[in-house]
């Protein structure tokens, strides 16, 4: 896909490695409209006084409009009260990701990456603001005040509104370097203001892709091949063209398409299908036998992530060697929304309705099928209801798939819905993942040896990702693997790329997800095993550079009042710390064995993301990564029956967390002036190992597999 | 086949197979699309209305089972506990992604309406067929009891 090639940057902030600054220079384009104002591709003020932010990312549940409309108004200085919030256009060029490189949401960069674009957006527009109102009253630009939206020259007494100012301000030059407030000035920064879209999400106004209809509209249903690699070899509509509603059937490359009049005569339709599958080719082994395959890959991975001191020399010298295999499931990211869209076909353009979270990609994949350039393909972000990882695909496969749909019936109106159990058998999934550890510790019971070898499939090989893969490493397999905050003197972390048909895909936090779990429920094993407590034991190994680590570790110990891993009643205490995304994360679980699984009564969690800019949304975000991360650490798991069918097809089958299993959670946020880091996912990886060193506790060994409940 | 029913106050008539699932009715018939297909199954509650006055699964309502009967979605719910229900939500700010939470709130409307004093184990048991993918459950019980609260005041 020529043209569409992240930065260097992309992937470093993709491994989670280093302190990234976002250096987008801000593209000021005063455009002047008929009405209002457009200082920047970022803003746009009405005559009737609304600030209207253009936010570059996808909103589905993590926060961005407000977050990204808090920065502008911060530095414009408007009233909270005329802010609005709106999804950007599909354009790259003006709504590039700095940190990806393309228009897209991940990785939890959408704050990160607007932090300054976004108040430099503000900060310019508040200039022009200024000198539009000091040329009407003919008074110098910095006399003029501007307060909570209200613009004002205090000697002569005269005051006057953005909008009035709109049509004015938007013939002023930008200025080319507009002045940054310091953080101490902030007020709106830091404050928990209202989350822009609660209110159309409490009475069920707010439209998602799902809700888009037009007039015209054919709603569709494609049955995709049984087996991961499976084909279609031959087919009959005719069962299917013989029920009320259902209007036509096209075959596209990768299943078969049914177009209705709506979608429940779509998804009859589809079950109607006669259709014979090629299976040449398609993963057919079960997960058993795949996890046997990659769990022997992971004691002899050779692709070395990261090499520090002699670790082979350190194990055979140890007085102690500790070894353990860990075995992590496919887990299904299943927003409740299913992928779902609508596209509306012309003779030389497409425009689509989608919950599109890497935008230039899905406009670059579906102009392929459609013929058109990318330009051509308009894309309508829509609200989605979660996407975990789910809606940015390398691949842009559904974007592609909804592009093929269109194209096999011709210039139309089509509406493409997968079912819940399109979406659970539909691959893409967190791949599985096998790690064998290895420490070492001296007589007196100090770590000297780590070795942790990864296996798993590559969510980078063979996408726009790939050559970020190195020497056999994938970092997206090993992040959190590497990089660890401790001191150990030897270490030693390999990969092992495993191959299968089946697609695989982030899920909310990534490599993190079992490499936080594998390391710091070893880590807790090795510790105990030196007679240390959990928590002093990580505070006396974390290096002398790791001071949030050791910030987030010592503030969860405050709050959960850590006295050790026994909390009496049966109940006991599990420890873990994990940074992610440049978000660092402790968290300490009170858990108890009821009848053989673990049940979670209380999560305590520190957490510090740099400067808090909506306590609130980020208290939210943390709760929900921790109920994500809880669902999969006891419940979620997804198999492959032999032969290779997907044994789950609903939550009937793939258990997610319930309202019941859900404990209350207190988070703590560090207060920081460190530019902010993102907070959709880096609330997930703690969880699982916290459990994990509770259950121990309990029952003498930590689950060497999850999920921990298995049917 | 033409069925009769009340939809938010309103008398309807749908001609269409009785064997569709009600939700499909709403949605894609009627156009009010803030009740939500996720599972099809019963299983997630993103789909949950009020027929007669009790929370119900539309994707496993037929059309038939609704003749003669009173629906009421998002849309038209109304009375003191769906409004200190939906008061609490935007309070609290419950929502995240936000697509379960038309059920949700259809779901402890029906709690509160039924029972006005709910215990926690009243609330859990009441919400725990609803899923919700963003794990808003600490704020969704929260709110319910902040709901309650208020009513009661």
């Amino acid at each position: 896909m020529a043209g569409y090639e992240p930065t260097r940057r992309a992937f470093l902030a993709a491994t989670g490695g280093f302190t990234l600054a976002a250096v987008l220079p801000l593209k000021l384009q005063a455009q002047q409209g008929a009405t209002g104002a457009s200082p920047n591709a970022y803003i746009r003020i009405a005559p009737d006084n609304s600030v209207t932010v253009l936010v570059k990312h996808i909103e589905f549940g993590q926060g961005t409009w407000t977050g990204l409309t808090t920065m502008v108004a911060e530095e414009l200085d408007a009233s909270w009260s005329q802010m609005r919030a709106e999804h950007a256009p599909a354009d790259r060029e003006l709504y590039v990701n700095s940190m990806f490189g393309v228009q897209g949401t991940g990785g939890s960069s959408a704050t990160p990456s607007s932090w300054l674009p976004m108040r430099q957006a503000g900060a310019a527009a508040r200039a022009m603001l200024a000198q539009a109102a000091a040329d009407m009253w003919d008074v110098p630009p910095n006399e003029i005040v501007i307060n909570e939206g209200i613009v004002s020259h205090p000697d002569s007494g005269v005051q006057t509104s953005f909008g009035a100012l709109a049509d004015a301000a938007s013939r002023i030059v930008p200025p080319s370097n507009p002045v940054l407030k310091s953080a101490s000035d902030f007020r709106l920064i830091g404050r928990d203001l209202p989350r822009i879209e609660v209110p159309e999400k409490t009475d069920g106004t707010a439209i998602f892709s799902i809700d888009v209809f037009r007039e015209g509209m054919l709603n569709v249903a494609v049955a995709h091949p049984p087996l991961f690699g499976g084909r279609v070899v031959s087919f009959d509509p005719n069962p299917a063209l013989a029920l009320p509603g259902v209007v036509r059937v096209e075959q596209i490359p990768n299943g078969i398409a049914v177009y209705a009049q709506d979608t429940w005569s779509a998804f009859r339709g589809r079950d109607a299908l006669v259709i014979q599958w090629d299976d040449e080719g398609a993963e057919t082994r079960s997960s058993d036998e795949i996890y046997a395959v990659w769990a022997e890959a992971a004691r002899s991975a050779s692709a070395i992530a990261e090499d520090v001191g002699d670790v082979d020399d350190a194990l055979a010298t140890a007085a102690t060697v500790l070894q353990a295999d860990y075995r992590f499931p496919f887990l299904v990211q299943a927003p409740l929304e299913p992928l779902d869209g609508v596209v509306e076909l012309g003779e030389d353009r497409a425009e689509f309705w989608m919950g599109s979270q890497l935008q230039t990609g899905d406009q670059i994949a579906a102009g392929l099928v459609l013929g058109f350039p990318p330009e051509e393909v308009r894309i309508n972000t829509m609200l989605a209801g979660g996407s975990f990882g789910r809606r940015a695909q390398p691949d842009s496969h559904f974007a592609s798939e909804l592009a093929r749909v269109a194209r096999a019936a011709g210039p139309g109106i089509y509406k493409l819905l997968w079912s819940r159990e399109d979406d659970i058998r539909g691959g893409y999934y967190r791949p599985m993942t096998a790690h064998f550890l290895e420490g070492g510790l001296n007589a007196a019971g100090d770590i000297v040896a780590w070795r942790d070898n990864v296996a798993s499939q590559s969510i980078y090989s063979g996408s726009f990702l790939e050559r970020y893969v190195r020497d056999g490493v994938d970092p997206s397999s090993v992040e959190g693997a590497v990089a660890m905050p401790y001191a150990f003197p030897n270490i030693r972390v390999a990969n092992r790329i495993m191959e299968s048909a089946v697609p695989p895909l982030w899920w909310r936090s990534v490599g993190h997800t079992h490499a936080a779990y594998a390391t710091e429920t070893f880590l807790d094993e090795l510790l105990a095993a030196g007679g240390q407590d959990p928590v002093e034991g990580r505070l006396r190994l974390l290096r002398n550079d790791a001071a949030r680590d050791r910030g987030v570790l010592e503030r969860v110990a405050e709050i959960a009042a850590w006295q050790g891993t026994e909390a009496g009643g049966g109940v006991a205490r599990g420890v873990a710390l994990h940074e992610s995304f440049n978000t660092y994360v402790a968290m300490i679980a009170d858990v108890s064995n009821e009848g053989g699984e673990p049940r979670v009564h209380r999560v305590w969690v520190a957490v510090d993301c740099g400067i808090p800019i909506n306590p609130n949304i980020i208290e939210a975000q943390v709760m929900g990564a921790v109920g994500y991360g809880l669902s999969a650490a006891l419940y979620e798991e997804l198999t492959l029956l032999a032969g290779g069918i997907v044994d789950q097809s609903n939550f009937d089958l793939y258990r997610i967390l319930r309202n019941s299993e859900m404990p209350n959670i207190e988070v703590s946020i560090i207060q920081s002036d460190a530019d902010p880091t993102g907070i959709g996912e880096p609330g997930t990886p703690p969880i699982a190992p916290a459990i994990g060193n509770a259950w121990r506790v309990l029952t003498g060994a930590a689950p060497r597999r999850l999920p921990m409940v298995r049917a | 086949m033409t069925t009769v029913f009340e939809l938010n106050g309103s008398a309807v008539e749908v001609d269409s197979d009785p064997d569709t699932p009600l939700l499909w009715i709403l949605r894609d018939t009627l156009r009010l699309t803030g009740t939500k297909y996720g599972c099809g199954i019963a299983q997630c509650g993103a789909c949950t209305v009020l027929i007669d006055g009790f929370a119900q699964r539309s994707c496993v309502t037929p059309l038939a089972a609704v003749s003669d009967a009173s629906v009421t979605t998002i849309e038209g719910i109304d009375g003191p506990e769906a409004a200190a229900v939906q008061a609490a939500w935007r309070e609290i700010e419950v929502p995240q992604c936000g697509y379960c939470q038309s059920g949700q709130i259809m779901t402890a409307t029906a709690l509160l309406r039924e029972t006005p004093a709910p215990s926690d184990d009243d609330i859990l048991a009441a919400m725990d067929g609803n899923l919700c993918r963003c794990a808003t459950y600490p704020r969704i019980r929260q709110a319910v009891r902040s709901a309650a609260e208020s009513l009661e005041g």
